[in-house]
């Protein structure tokens, strides 16, 4: 019913609040005049969509490429059997992953390889790009995919996390004194912080600004493509 | 949803019950703006069970459930109740040639309560246990006196705003995610044991999921907003008609 609904209404123009001189808030949806700073139902900041806010997003994202390289540079953990006489080892997130290989266990290897190496990498890039396209001239499903991208983005951030939670529950676990313990490494903290610093980025993205490009008037979106197509 | 022609290019927020609500272009009144795409809608009375989908990008903008205060209500306690178990009964016990560890969170907390690490230790713990508390409590906080006809209390606004924007920090469910992944990397080093502070966990995610079906924030904030006056009883509607909800 959805899809059905959207692609119906995609090709006619559509009154948004900016447009409409008005300013939408965008935590509780309630629409004021412009001369509103706050929003008076719920006391959010009213912001209007606009690209200077962009810059929110690159600081944001730029702490968390910075520190995402010590987070792959230095050891996530270590761990030390029988007082590092049987020896103690040191990995870093990728060495870790080849270590659950080596142990056979696949699955929880792509967990972790995905997790920690492929989300990230893929949400720089994913943040980047919208980034820069927001707010450009765009047609109807260019916008779609846009935003379609930015949720997936919002919803995925928060699962690298996983990693983190790995290293906080082996070296609260394993402290069995002479026998094995596990230490968490430098890379653990710069981790997390590389998780959250992008999870701020994300959400500093206003996804209003992916609409602001449309063409007031449907001149070459949705429909006529779709018509051209027909014919 | 149903789009009306009307002069203006806007379109109704569900259907149109009573037709009584107003709105004013000037001032904004009545009117509602798609928090992802910008795209003005006319509010409108929904009947529980409905959902409202933006006209231009289909996201959810309000979907109503019958008695959902009182459900969210519950669920923020039982959070409560079962995060007290998941802090204080063993999480997993874990056993190699005679030594043995058994690890609740709390003592996780304590342990680490003077090493370098402290930082990332609190930042974990406040993400899958102080996080989800204090959401609940927000959330009572907010809906207790709404859901008995009350005026909502001094700063509900602020209080429900916040929740909503904690709502991504709290990672209780990655946690048991993490906490399967470092299962299997020790299995190979010593026996572990599953504790009760785990399974509590595992609840915790299911309540997060049914909390999150019954929420809906226009809802909450239509309510909060109305309070002064008297809910108009949405939150309560009984029966909900077949055939509309999507």
């Amino acid at each position: 019913m959805n899809g059905e609904t959207s692609n119906n209404h995609d090709a006619r123009p559509v009154l948004t609040a900016h447009r409409a001189g008005l300013i939408g808030c965008h935590s509780c949806g309630r629409v004021w005049p412009t001369d509103h700073a706050r929003c008076e139902r719920c006391g959010e900041t009213l912001t209007p969509p606009d690209r200077r806010r962009l810059q929110f997003v690159w600081a944001w994202l730029a702490a968390g490429i910075i520190t995402y390289i010590p987070a792959n540079v230095f050891p996530m953990m270590s761990t030390q059997t029988f007082a590092g006489l049987q020896g103690s080892s040191e990995a870093t997130i990728l060495e870790g992953v080849v270590e659950l290989i080596h142990h056979g266990s696949y699955d929880i290897a792509a967990i972790v390889f995905v997790a920690s190496v492929v989300v990230p990498i893929a949400k720089f890039v994913a943040i980047s790009w919208l980034a820069l396209v927001a707010g450009r001239p765009a047609t109807v499903e260019q916008a779609h995919v846009r935003l379609k991208v930015y949720e997936v983005v919002e919803f995925i951030g928060r699962w690298s996390m996983i990693d983190v939670f790995v290293v906080a529950i082996l070296s609260a676990l394993v402290q069995l004194g002479f026998v094995a313990s596990i230490h968490p490494g430098p890379a653990a903290v710069s981790f997390a912080l590389s998780v959250a610093f992008t999870m701020l980025s994300a959400q500093s993205f206003d996804p209003r600004l992916i609409w602001r490009g449309l063409p007031l008037r449907s001149r070459s979106d949705g429909k006529d493509v779709q018509e051209t197509r027909a014919e | 949803m149903p789009a009306c022609a009307c002069p203006l290019p806007v379109y109704l927020v569900g259907m149109d019950t009573n037709g009584e609500r107003g709105y004013n272009l000037e001032t904004g009144e009545g009117l509602m703006a798609c928090p992802r795409c910008d795209a003005l809608h006319i509010e409108e009375e929904l009947i529980a069970g409905e959902t409202a989908r933006c006209i231009r990008c289909g996201t959810v903008l309000a979907n109503p459930r019958g008695g959902a205060f009182l459900q969210l209500i519950a669920l923020a306690f039982t959070t409560m109740v079962l995060m007290v178990g998941a802090m204080f009964f063993p999480f997993l016990e874990i056993s190699r040639m005679g030594f043995g560890n058994a690890t609740s969170l709390f003592g996780v907390a304590l342990s680490f309560a003077d090493g370098v690490l402290l930082p990332l230790v609190l930042a974990v713990l406040l993400m899958i246990v102080g996080l989800p508390v204090l959401r609940s409590f927000l959330l009572l906080y907010t809906l207790v006196p709404l859901a008995q006809g009350r005026p909502a209390r001094r700063h509900a606004a602020t209080a429900f705003r916040l929740s909503e924007h904690l709502r991504p920090w709290s990672m209780a469910e990655i946690f048991v995610i993490g906490t399967s992944v470092a299962l299997v990397k020790v299995a190979g080093l010593a026996s572990v044991h599953l504790g009760p502070a785990f399974w509590a966990f595992c609840a915790l995610i299911f309540v997060n999921i049914a909390s999150r079906g019954f929420m809906c924030q226009t809802t909450i904030w239509d309510a909060i907003e109305d309070s002064g006056v008297k809910t108009d009883g949405r939150e309560m509607a009984e029966t909900p008609k077949p055939g509309i909800s999507t």
